[in-house]
C-alpha cells in the first residue's frame, strides 16, 4: 500500500473510521492510522446510546445528520451494528430539572428534534416500572441505541473495502507541515504523507495538536459501565437520569438478547499513556443503588461484568471539530466528553464534506479549537449525562 | 519469634492451601482474615457437608478421609484466632484492598499482604449437545454427591479425561449410582509414557489404579482413546445419550440421562489477574498462568498465590504450597519465625515431587486441543451466551479477530455469566485453529470484575449493624436510597441465590431462568 494519500486520518475511533468511509465514497484516497485496533477505546467501550436529546442545541444539526446515517447503517456498511431506533427517555428527580425538560423540548423543536414530556400519573402509566421518586420524563421516539463494540470496526472495514489504507497497531509520535502537505511519523520511524491531515485521536489528540501550536486542556477519564445477565426483553427505551448531581446519574438500555447495560455516576481513572482505565468498585455499588432507585423491580438481577476505557473530556464538555487556526489543511475532531458515539458518523460525513469541498452547511464555529486560545474563562461544564453516548 | 501482629494478611479461600496458609500465619502470631465463598471450609476437594448431614468421613472422602478430617479439625481449632468470613465473595481486587460481597452487603477490606488460594475448576472442551440439561462438569457431579448426597442422573456417563474422571465414576459407583460408561479420550500408551513422572508418587498412583480396578469390578464399561461426537437429547427432555468414536474407529452410543464432562482442571486465575499479576504462557499446559516464584510470590509485591489456583498439583501439594507461601509473606514482612529457612527448604523439595507428578498427569491425561479444530460449526462454544463454533470462526475469518479479546468483542464468546471461565480455553483453541496461529498468539481474556455475578441488591455495609469481625471498613458510600427496596427484595434474592448454587451453575452452566416472571 502507498505511503501517500490525499488525506491522513490519525485515530481509528468512530470519527476516524466514518470519515475515512465517507472520504472514500467521495473518491479521496485515505490512510487511516490507529495506535491499537479500530474502536477499542472511547468508541468501543461507551454505553452505546444513539441519543440526540440532551445535547447542546449547537450539536443538533450534526446529530440529526448522524441519526440519518444510523438509520441507514446496515445498507451503508453491509453489516449489522445492532442499531435499535426504539426510543430514548430522560427522567429526573428534581422540579427544576422537570422545568428544564419542558424548556429544552421547546427549544429543540426548532432544530428538528421532537420530544414529548410527561409528568406524574401520565408518565407512570407509560413507564409503570419507574421508581416513585421520578418526576418527569422526556421522550425522544426516534433515538435509540447501538452496539459500540461493532460500530467503529464496521465503519473501518467498510472504508477498507472501498480502498482506504487501514494501518493498525501504529502509534504516531510526530506530525508536521512541510512543502506540499503533511508528514506523519510513527514510533517505529515509518512515514506517511498527505495533503490534508485529520487528527481525531481522542485522549491522545493533545500531544499531536500541540505540535501545531494548539494545546488543549484535554483530560482522560473512564466511563463506569456494567452489564447484567440476560432476562426477557421488556425495556425498549434506552433510559437515563438527568441531574446536576453526578452521583445520581445512571442510565440503562436492554438489548434484545436480554442483557441490561448500565452506565453513569462518577467517572473512574484513565491513563492515556498506559491505555488503561478502571472501574472503581465503589462506583459500581453506587451505580447499582441508583439503578434500584430508578427501576426498583430490577434489583434481583446480577451484574456479570464491568468495564471502562479511555475517553477524553474538555472543560466545557463540547468537542473540538473543524479546521486548525494555525495550519492550513489540518483538521481536528476530538474531546467529545463522553458524548461522541451517536454524533460520530455525522461528524465523519461532515468532515469528509469539509475536506473534500472546503465547506459544509453545518455550523462548526462553536466547536473551534480557537476557544481554548482565548483569555476569558470557558463556560462551566453543563449538567449533561456525560458518557451517555 | 519476630511476630508483628500489625501485619494485615488476607487469605482468599479455605481449601487445603488457604487453611494451611492461615495456620502458618497464626503460628507466627498473626491474626489473618480468611475469606471464603463456601458456606463451610474445606474447599472443593474436602467440601464439608451441610450441618445436619451425618455421613462419615469414610463415606464422604474414601481414601482421603484422614486428610479431610485433619484439615477440618485444624481449621476448627484456628477459628478463634482468625477472622473468618464464609459465604463471602471476593468480586474485585484493587491495590491493597479486596472488595467483598456477603449476602447483599458490600465491603472493602484492606490488606498488607494478600494470599490467593482460589483453587481450580474443570477444564472443558465443548462437544455438540453439552449445553443440554443433564450435562454437568465432573466437578459439578462430585459436588452434588459430596454436598447433597445426590447423583446427577439415574444413568450417568463420565466423559473426558483426568484423574477426576475415574475418581468421580468410582465415587458414584460406591454411592450406589449407575455409571453406564466411562469414556476416556486419552490412551493407554499416553499413560505408559507418563509412568516415570507418575512413579514419583507411588502411593497416589496406586490409589488411581485401585479406582480403575473398582470400576472394572463393578462392571462399568471403560473405553480409552475415544473421540466424543455428541451428547444427544432435546431441549425439552435433556440428555438421552452420548455418542463417541472408539479407538478402533467404531461408533458407540451409550444411553443415559446425565453426563459429566471434564479434561482435568484449570486454575481459577481471575483474582490474580485483577490484582495485576503478570501472566505467561505455559506451553506444556497450553494455558496462561500467573507468574510465581518457587514460593508463590506473584509479580505484584504483597500478592501471593498458592494451591491449584496458581498451578494444578493437587490437594496434598496445595497444603504444602499454602504453608510455603505464608512463610514467604512472613519473610517479606520481616516477621518469619526462626526455623523458617529450613522449613521452607523442606516444603520446596517436597513440592518438586508434586510438580513432576503433575507433569506426569498432564501427559497421561492430555488436554485434547486438536478436538477444537474438528468441532462442527453448530457446536455451542460459549454456553452462557449460546455462541457456536461457527459464529466464533466467522469473526476470526471475516472480521480479522484473531486475538481473544477482539474475538470476544465481536462474537460475545466469554462475555456471559461465567466470564469465560468455562469457555475461554476451548474458545482460544478454536480461534488459533481457524486463524492458523499458535495458541499463545491468541492471548487471553482480560479479567474484569466481578469475578462472579454481583447481586444488584448490594449496598455498602451500614455503621452499627456491621457484625463483620476484623478490619472490614466502611466503604464511604451512603445507602440512603435503597433501604426500603432492599428489605422487601431480600427474600427474592435469597431464593434466587439458592437456585444458583446448584452444582450445574457453579460449574458454569447458565442460570438465567430465575427471574423469568
Amino acid at each position: 500500500m502507498s505511503d501517500r494519500a490525499d488525506v491522513i486520518v490519525i485515530g481509528g475511533g468512530i470519527i476516524g473510521t466514518s470519515t475515512a468511509f465517507f472520504l472514500r465514497r467521495r473518491n479521496r484516497s485515505v490512510i487511516l492510522l490507529e495506535r491499537g485496533l479500530t474502536g477499542q477505546q472511547a468508541s468501543g467501550v461507551n454505553f452505546g446510546g444513539v441519543r440526540r436529546q440532551g445535547r447542546a442545541l449547537s450539536q443538533l444539526a450534526m446529530s440529526n445528520r448522524a441519526l440519518d446515517i444510523w438509520y441507514q447503517a446496515k445498507s451503508l456498511l453491509g453489516e449489522d451494528v445492532e442499531f435499535l431506533p426504539s426510543g430514548h427517555t430522560r427522567v429526573c428527580y428534581h422540579a427544576h430539572d422537570a422545568e428544564y425538560f419542558h424548556r429544552y423540548a421547546e427549544q429543540a423543536r426548532a432544530y428538528g428534534l421532537d420530544l414529548e414530556v410527561l409528568d406524574g400519573a401520565a408518565m407512570f402509566r407509560r413507564f409503570p416500572f419507574l421508581g416513585r421518586e421520578v418526576l418527569a420524563a422526556s421522550i425522544s421516539p426516534r433515538d435509540g441505541h447501538a452496539n459500540p463494540r461493532l460500530a467503529a470496526p464496521a465503519f473501518g472495514r467498510a472504508a477498507a473495502r472501498l480502498g482506504a489504507n487501514l494501518v493498525e497497531n501504529t502509534e504516531i509520535v510526530r506530525v508536521e507541515k512541510e512543502a506540499g502537505g503533511f508528514r506523519v511519523e510513527s514510533a517505529t520511524g515509518a512515514v506517511w504523507r498527505a495533503e490534508q491531515l485529520l487528527i481525531c485521536a481522542g485522549a491522545w489528540a493533545n500531544a499531536l495538536s500541540t505540535q501545531f501550536g494548539e494545546p488543549v486542556p484535554l483530560v482522560a477519564r473512564g466511563p463506569q459501565m456494567a452489564v447484567t445477565e440476560p432476562v426477557p426483553y421488556r425495556f425498549m427505551h434506552s433510559m437515563g437520569v438527568y441531574t446536576s448531581i453526578k452521583e445520581e446519574s445512571v442510565y440503562f438500555r436492554q438489548i434484545p438478547r436480554g442483557n441490561l447495560v448500565l452506565g453513569g455516576g462518577a467517572p473512574g481513572p484513565a491513563d492515556a499513556t498506559t491505555r488503561r482505565a478502571g472501574v472503581l468498585p465503589g462506583n459500581t455499588v453506587q451505580q447499582i443503588a441508583q439503578f434500584r432507585r430508578l427501576v426498583p423491580g430490577l434489583a434481583p438481577l446480577h451484574v456479570i461484568r464491568v468495564w471502562s476505557g479511555v475517553e477524553s473530556y474538555l472543560p466545557d464538555a463540547e468537542p473540538v471539530i473543524g479546521p486548525s487556526t494555525t495550519t492550513a489543511g489540518l483538521f481536528y475532531a476530538f474531546g467529545f466528553s463522553g458524548s461522541g458515539f451517536q454524533i460520530g458518523p455525522g461528524v465523519g460525513e461532515t468532515l469528509a464534506e469539509l475536506l473534500d469541498d472546503g465547506q459544509t452547511a453545518i455550523p462548526l464555529e462553536p466547536f473551534s479549537i480557537a476557544r481554548f486560545g482565548r483569555a476569558e474563562p470557558v463556560a462551566s461544564v453543563h449538567a449533561s449525562t456525560a458518557s451517555e453516548a | 519469634m519476630a511476630a508483628r501482629t500489625g501485619l494485615n494478611v488476607v487469605v482468599i479461600g479455605a481449601g487445603p492451601a488457604g487453611v494451611r496458609a492461615a495456620q502458618t500465619l497464626v503460628a507466627a502470631g498473626l491474626r489473618p482474615t480468611v475469606v471464603d465463598e463456601g458456606r463451610r471450609d474445606g474447599g472443593q476437594i474436602y467440601r464439608r457437608q451441610p450441618e445436619g448431614f451425618k455421613r462419615s468421613y469414610e463415606t464422604l472422602y474414601g481414601t482421603e478421609a484422614a486428610r479431610a478430617e485433619a484439615l477440618h479439625g485444624e481449621f476448627d481449632a484456628l477459628r478463634a484466632r482468625i477472622d473468618y468470613l464464609p459465604e463471602t465473595l471476593v468480586w474485585n481486587v484493587g491495590p491493597k484492598a479486596v472488595h467483598l460481597v456477603s449476602g447483599a452487603r458490600y465491603q472493602e477490606l484492606a490488606f498488607d499482604a494478600l494470599i490467593v488460594c482460589s483453587g481450580a475448576t474443570d477444564r472443558l472442551m465443548p462437544v455438540p449437545g453439552w449445553h443440554l440439561a443433564g450435562a454437568y462438569s465432573l466437578g459439578g457431579a462430585q459436588v452434588a454427591l459430596k454436598s447433597q448426597g445426590c447423583a446427577i442422573g439415574a444413568r450417568t456417563v463420565m466423559m473426558g479425561t483426568g484423574p477426576l474422571l475415574y475418581l468421580v465414576a468410582a465415587q458414584y459407583v460406591k454411592a450406589g449410582a449407575t455409571v453406564s460408561a466411562v469414556l476416556d479420550t486419552s490412551t493407554f500408551g499416553q499413560r505408559l509414557r507418563a509412568l516415570p513422572d507418575l512413579l514419583r508418587m507411588p502411593a497416589t498412583l496406586r490409589k488411581g489404579l485401585t479406582l480403575m480396578g473398582a470400576l472394572r469390578g463393578a462392571g462399568v464399561p471403560v473405553h480409552r482413546g475415544v473421540t466424543p461426537l455428541a451428547i444427544e437429547g432435546t431441549p425439552e427432555h435433556g440428555v438421552t445419550g452420548v455418542r463417541v468414536k472408539l479407538a478402533d474407529g467404531d461408533e458407540l452410543r451409550v444411553a443415559c440421562d446425565a453426563v459429566a464432562l471434564g479434561y482435568h482442571l484449570r486454575s481459577e486465575t481471575q483474582l490474580a489477574d485483577l490484582a495485576g499479576c503478570a501472566f505467561s504462557f505455559d506451553q506444556a499446559a497450553r494455558q496462561w498462568l500467573p507468574e510465581v516464584d518457587e514460593d508463590g510470590r506473584s509479580s505484584v509485591r504483597g500478592v501471593y498465590l498458592a494451591g491449584d489456583g496458581a498451578r494444578v498439583r493437587g490437594a496434598d501439594a496445595a497444603e504444602r504450597a499454602g504453608r510455603l507461601v505464608a512463610l514467604a509473606a512472613l519473610q517479606d514482612a520481616g516477621a518469619a519465625p526462626s526455623g523458617t529457612p529450613a522449613e521452607a527448604a523442606r516444603l520446596r523439595s517436597e513440592l518438586a515431587r508434586y510438580t513432576r507428578f503433575a507433569q506426569g498427569l498432564r501427559n497421561a491425561f492430555p488436554w485434547p486441543a486438536h478436538f477444537a479444530k474438528a468441532l462442527p460449526d453448530h457446536t455451542v462454544v460459549c454456553r452462557c451466551e449460546a455462541i457456536t463454533a461457527g459464529e466464533l470462526r466467522h469473526v476470526v475469518r471475516e472480521m480479522g479477530a484473531t486475538e481473544a479479546n477482539r474475538a470476544k468483542a465481536f462474537s460475545r464468546v466469554g462475555m456471559g455469566r461465567c466470564q469465560g471461565r468455562f469457555c475461554a480455553h476451548a474458545g482460544a483453541e478454536v480461534i488459533a485453529a481457524e486463524a492458523g496461529v499458535p495458541l499463545e498468539a491468541v492471548g487471553r481474556l482480560r479479567g474484569q470484575a466481578p469475578v462472579k455475578p454481583l447481586t444488584m441488591m448490594v449496598s455498602a455495609a451500614t455503621q452499627g449493624v456491621d457484625d463483620a469481625p476484623g478490619r472490614a471498613r466502611e466503604a464511604g458510600l451512603t445507602a440512603q436510597t435503597q433501604a426500603q427496596t432492599t428489605a422487601q427484595a431480600q427474600t427474592t434474592t435469597q431464593s434466587a441465590a439458592r437456585a444458583c448454587t446448584s452444582p450445574q451453575t457453579q460449574h458454569g452452566a447458565p442460570c438465567a431462568k430465575e427471574f423469568s416472571e
